[in-house]
């Protein structure tokens, strides 16, 4: 099992922190794991994005021209990469602020509406594990064991009591992902 | 039980270099490599194992704090990116005139002057064939995964120590700012003084005892007869490490017809090169420096007479291509050798390297090298 993922969206939308949660729960699960974020001027505001590998095998290339899956989080993230999924790849996005949604006809599409759901739950820092949730129901790669062992790893021990809330909101958005087209 | 984590690869340097003993670090701050020291400060090693951290006021100050403490018996280490190691070369020929081991990280950028923040391996030149004046040489090591970027720590200080010379690991901003899965080694007590006096007693300044001669630690010999004894001394040393610390990795290279030669990021980009050229049929294989210098010659003259022509994949003009050529004319061998990459902080991509591959190699009537950008 390789799998070759990107996630991108704004800065301040937890992108990168998703992707370093992922990244542990991988090596919870004895797997090679990669986190490659995209640095620069452009980290500070505006857009952000990282790619994660997660594999049974040595992981080459953490640069990647076409994904298994892309998380897309924002119009210019889609702009950028609706284009790089493979063929029979995942797509998945938050409709909050997508003005052209994605029109590929060979490419699984899900959505979920995480920022409406974030402010629901009365925490829009949430918004990121909501969005996580749903591509752990789409990609079961990892269990939810592992996922919040992964989260005790990789979150500050101050923030341990967030935990259960963080759980939650994967829960929430495993429960709300919603299928538009599969190939 | 196995420390497993997840971790930048400049976070992994300073981690690494306290488990291994390090007893100082002197550094000056600059991206993509400024979590080094930030980590280090973190840690505060100086209240577990003594370790001094130190913000130099610049590149140029830390170099020297490092010849001063490292002629003294310490292990020391330093850190920069491009610009900040071209400020250090210098001092880089003094310690090496002075025969000093020491550790040197460059985690390179895309030059030259201040040129970028992205990833590059342009320095290859300044490291391989030294940097600043005289004839001396690095031992270079190049990681090509965070877990390495942990492993070449312990082993720079050690080649350092071994051959008294100054060791440098040749990384760059992608490997620095990547975060991968790492075993940290176990922690290694530091030296201690009595220890260092009995281990480079002989050469160190760790004080004179009644028995012994002063050691004077110094590149600097008026007398040109003695001074090119010296240089003859280092050629020796400089040679037996040719001989003795070649290191390097090939991937499926047994059957190849077409061999890509990389290192650090560059070879990752290529081991999925060589997955992609293989499902189209193409025999290519990977062979991976992980010593820059000393070059490993000797598995290129013996690829040279089997294979139909190497590709040197980098992060820069084409600057390891000319140690392949060298070593394929040494060879005897008529091979073709050609140079992909690209430059100023962009990392090629694996299907770019199997498309220059397919191009380069199409020209089936070669004198010699070509390049193209």
């Amino acid at each position: 099992m390789t799998e070759e993922l990107i996630i991108a969206g704004f800065g301040g939308q937890g992108v990168l922190s998703m992707g370093k949660i992922l990244a542990y729960s991988g090596i919870m699960e004895d797997k090679e794991v990669t986190w490659f974020p995209s640095y620069g001027p452009e980290m500070r505001g505006g857009t952000a994005n990282v790619t994660v590998i997660i594999s049974d095998k040595r992981i080459s290339s953490p640069i990647i021209k076409h994904f298994d899956t892309a998380i897309i989080l924002n119009q210019q993230s889609m702009d950028k990469f609706e284009k790089s999924v493979k063929t029979g790849g995942i797509l998945l996005y938050d409709p909050n602020g997508i003005i052209h949604p994605p029109t590929r006809t060979d490419i699984s599409i899900f959505k979920v509406d995480a920022t409406k759901t974030a402010v629901e739950m009365g925490n829009p820092r949430v918004f990121n594990m909501i969005v996580f949730g749903s591509y752990l129901k789409i990609r079961p790669i990892l269990t939810l064991d592992n996922v919040e062992r992964g989260l005790q790893k990789s979150l500050p021990e101050r923030y341990h009591n967030t935990i259960p809330l963080n759980l939650e909101a994967i829960k929430k958005g495993q429960e709300l992902v919603e299928s538009l087209l599969e190939v | 039980m196995a420390d497993i984590r997840l971790m930048k690869g400049n976070e992994v340097l300073a981690e690494a270099a306290i488990r291994c003993g390090c007893d100082g670090y002197f550094g000056y701050p600059i991206t993509p490599q400024s979590e080094v020291m930030e980590t280090l400060m973190a840690r505060q090693p100086w209240t577990e194992t003594g370790m001094v951290v130190l913000q130099a006021e610049s590149e140029v100050a830390a170099i020297n704090m490092v010849y001063g403490a490292a002629g003294s018996g310490k292990k020391v280490m330093t850190s920069s990116s491009s610009p900040g190691i071209s400020l250090m070369s210098e001092g880089l020929s003094y310690i090496a005139g002075a025969e000093l081991p020491c550790l040197v990280v460059n985690v390179q950028r895309g030059g030259p002057g201040l040129g970028t923040i992205q990833p590059s391996q342009a320095d290859y030149f300044q490291a391989v064939k030294g940097g600043g004046h005289g004839d001396y040489r690095l031992i270079t090591l190049a990681p090509s995964s965070v877990q390495e970027m942990n492993d070449f720590v312990d082993l720079g200080f050690e080649l350092a120590i071994k051959y008294r010379n100054p060791a440098m690991i040749l990384t760059d901003g992608a490997l620095g700012q990547m975060m991968e899965k790492v075993e940290l080694a176990n922690f290694k007590p530091r030296l201690t003084n009595p220890e260092i006096h009995e281990k480079f007693g002989s050469w160190a300044t760790t004080g004179k005892p009644a028995s012994r001669k002063k050691n004077i630690v110094t590149s600097l010999v008026m007398d040109s007869e003695e001074m090119e004894k010296n240089n003859l001394r280092f050629q020796k040393k400089y040679r037996t490490i040719e001989e003795n610390e070649v290191r390097y990795e090939t991937i499926q290279c047994d059957d190849a017809e077409y061999i890509l030669v990389a290192f650090g990021t560059s070879s990752r980009v290529c081991q999925k090169a060589v997955e992609i050229a293989r499902e189209k049929g193409l025999k290519v294989g990977l062979l991976r420096p992980i010593t820059l210098f000393p070059f490993p010659k000797k598995i290129i003259k013996e690829l040279a007479r089997r294979a139909q022509g190497f590709l040197s994949v980098e992060m820069n003009a084409g600057q390891m291509v000319e140690d392949i050529i060298l070593s394929v004319y040494e060879a005897g061998s008529t091979v073709r050798v050609n140079y992909f990459g690209r430059m100023g902080g962009i990392i090629p991509t694996p299907e770019e390297v199997v498309e220059a591959l397919e191009e380069k190699f199409s020209w089936e009537i070669s004198y010699g090298v070509k390049r193209s950008y």
